[in-house]
């Protein structure tokens, strides 16, 4: 209820602001939803999100397993960590621009290029938790499955996955908000579709009904996808632990 | 350095340790094990007593094969199947106490039926709970039935019953009497407590401080686990002088 409350209260004061202003540049909800329900009937709004979404899905997924892979092998080997290390320094620290530019430039102005860029982004983020992740692993569950010769698949699944499981919901909860913004900038950059160009457009026509209806949309979208998929998940996940009384 | 080989049936546990050092935090060896010998016949309950701190977990380790970084030989007894209770339970919390049990099993026998041994160990109701739901005496109780679970040849058990009330821990006791008597597997049980080791088993190895090794050796006539208190009583009070002149001329040599 009182999430409601305060959404109600946003809209209102944006309804307010709107009305005062009285600009072109400051819509209102209703002219923004007005746009957003007309967009939706004409299959453009549907569309540019769908472009937007493959590629938000796609880089995410690279970037996940990649990561959860690098970091598990980080996090178990001192070897590998001494290796891997400064790549991932670099990698870190490298901006989100530099890499979506090398890409274009490198690959070309493709969808490979674009999703490569954004899973690169995301990458040692998903490499760095997974990493604590896997230094946190409990050496005596380890060897108690060693004891009790536990296959390797076994071992992973039910031995490992658990344990690593908080740190995979909570890169992908970072990561997802992450990925999508990222995916943004490489559509407005380089791509003919998507919710990145369309705001790009607009921004050049100054056409901030637009602007804000596809913004406002994804917005939306997104917070779907947090609540009826990653927090399911994550809820499944850790079924096992004590409810607080 | 070692060679570990398991052999036929009927064989013993044959476990010598000629070293076992580790390196402390700074960087010095501590010897932890010198010159231990220890040979178990097939199908008995072998009692590892010593103090705190003495090593018995490490010798335990090395004798589950989950250590070989050591000197010496580990011949174990049977195929070579392995049940293990440590000293914590060590069930995975995120699976059930019956999914606990059956992730033992190896795969040809992962319907295996359980119910005799549930019932043993009145597991029966707890079946569908997970491991932070249980008390610590249901988490060990857990514990012994994964490790029986597997049919081991061969079932090393870690202080099982420390931190446990005294009633549940004498109940446990009979439980493991009942179960081992039946299915006649080798074992080696790790204690810091002369009565229980009297109680359950039919030969006694008592170790020396740091670096451990066996000071002294008894067979204890049977029938196992059916001595009353008295004869416990009588037995610790024979052993005790024993044991401190052997330690006093451990410590000398």
């Amino acid at each position: 209820m009182p999430r409601i409350f305060s959404l109600a209260a946003l809209i209102a004061i944006w309804a307010l602001a709107a009305a005062l202003v009285h600009s072109r540049l400051l819509p209102g909800p209703l002219a923004v939803g007005a746009t957003i329900v007309a967009d939706i009937r004409s299959g453009e709004l549907p569309f540019q999100m769908g472009c937007t979404l493959g590629r938000v899905i796609s880089s995410f997924a690279i970037a996940m397993v990649l990561g959860a892979f690098a970091g598990y092998a980080m996090g178990r080997s001192r070897a590998a960590d001494r290796y891997a290390d400064p790549w991932l320094i670099v990698l870190i620290n490298m901006p989100a621009l530099v890499t979506i530019i090398f890409a274009y430039i490198w690959i070309g102005l493709n969808e490979t290029a674009a999703i490569l860029a954004v899973a690169v982004n995301k990458l040692p983020n998903v490499i760095v938790v997974m990493r604590e992740g896997a230094r946190a692993l409990d050496p005596e569950l380890d060897e108690m499955a060693k004891a009790f010769q536990f296959t390797w698949f076994r071992r992973i699944r039910h031995v490992v996955i658990p344990q690593l499981a908080p740190y995979l919901a909570a890169s992908s909860r970072s990561g997802l908000s992450i990925v999508w913004k990222i995916v943004l900038v490489v559509e407005l950059i380089g791509r003919p579709n998507g919710v990145g160009f369309v705001l790009g457009s607009a921004f050049s026509l100054f056409d901030m009904t637009r602007i804000l209806s596809y913004a406002i949309s994804f917005i939306v979208l997104m917070l779907v996808i947090e609540s009826l998929v990653v927090q399911p998940l994550e809820r499944r996940a850790i079924r096992w632990r004590r409810r607080p009384a | 350095m070692n060679d570990a080989q398991s052999a036929g049936d009927a064989a013993p546990l044959e476990l010598r340790i000629d070293a076992k050092t580790f390196l402390s935090a700074d960087g010095t060896p501590v010897e932890v094990v010198r010159g231990l010998e220890l040979r178990l016949e097939a199908g008995s309950f072998g009692a590892l007593i010593g103090p705190s701190g003495c090593g018995k977990t490490t010798i335990l380790r090395i004798a589950a094969g989950l250590d070989p970084d050591f000197r010496g030989r580990l011949r174990t007894p049977g195929s070579g199947r392995l049940g293990i209770v440590f000293q914590e339970p060590r069930l995975l919390p995120w699976r059930t106490v019956e999914d606990n049990i059956r992730l033992a099993l190896p795969a040809h026998d992962a319907a295996a039926d359980l119910t005799e041994l549930v019932e043993i160990l009145g597991l029966g109701s707890h079946m569908a709970r997970y491991p932070g739901e249980l008390s610590l005496g249901l988490a060990r109780r857990t514990a012994i039935a994964r490790a029986f679970a597997v049919q081991p040849d061969f079932l090393l058990l870690d202080e099982p019953f420390v931190s446990l009330d005294e009633a549940v821990a004498d109940r446990l006791r009979n439980e493991l009497v009942a179960l081992t008597t039946r299915t006649k597997v080798t074992t080696l049980f790790v204690t810091h407590d002369l009565a229980e080791a009297i109680q359950l088993a039919d030969h006694l190895f008592f170790l020396s401080d740091r670096p451990a090794r066996i000071i002294l050796e008894k067979s204890l006539p049977p029938p196992r686990g059916k001595r009353s208190a008295d004869v416990i009583a009588s037995i610790g009070d024979e052993m005790r002088p024993l044991v401190s002149r052997a330690m006093a001329n451990g410590g000398r040599g």
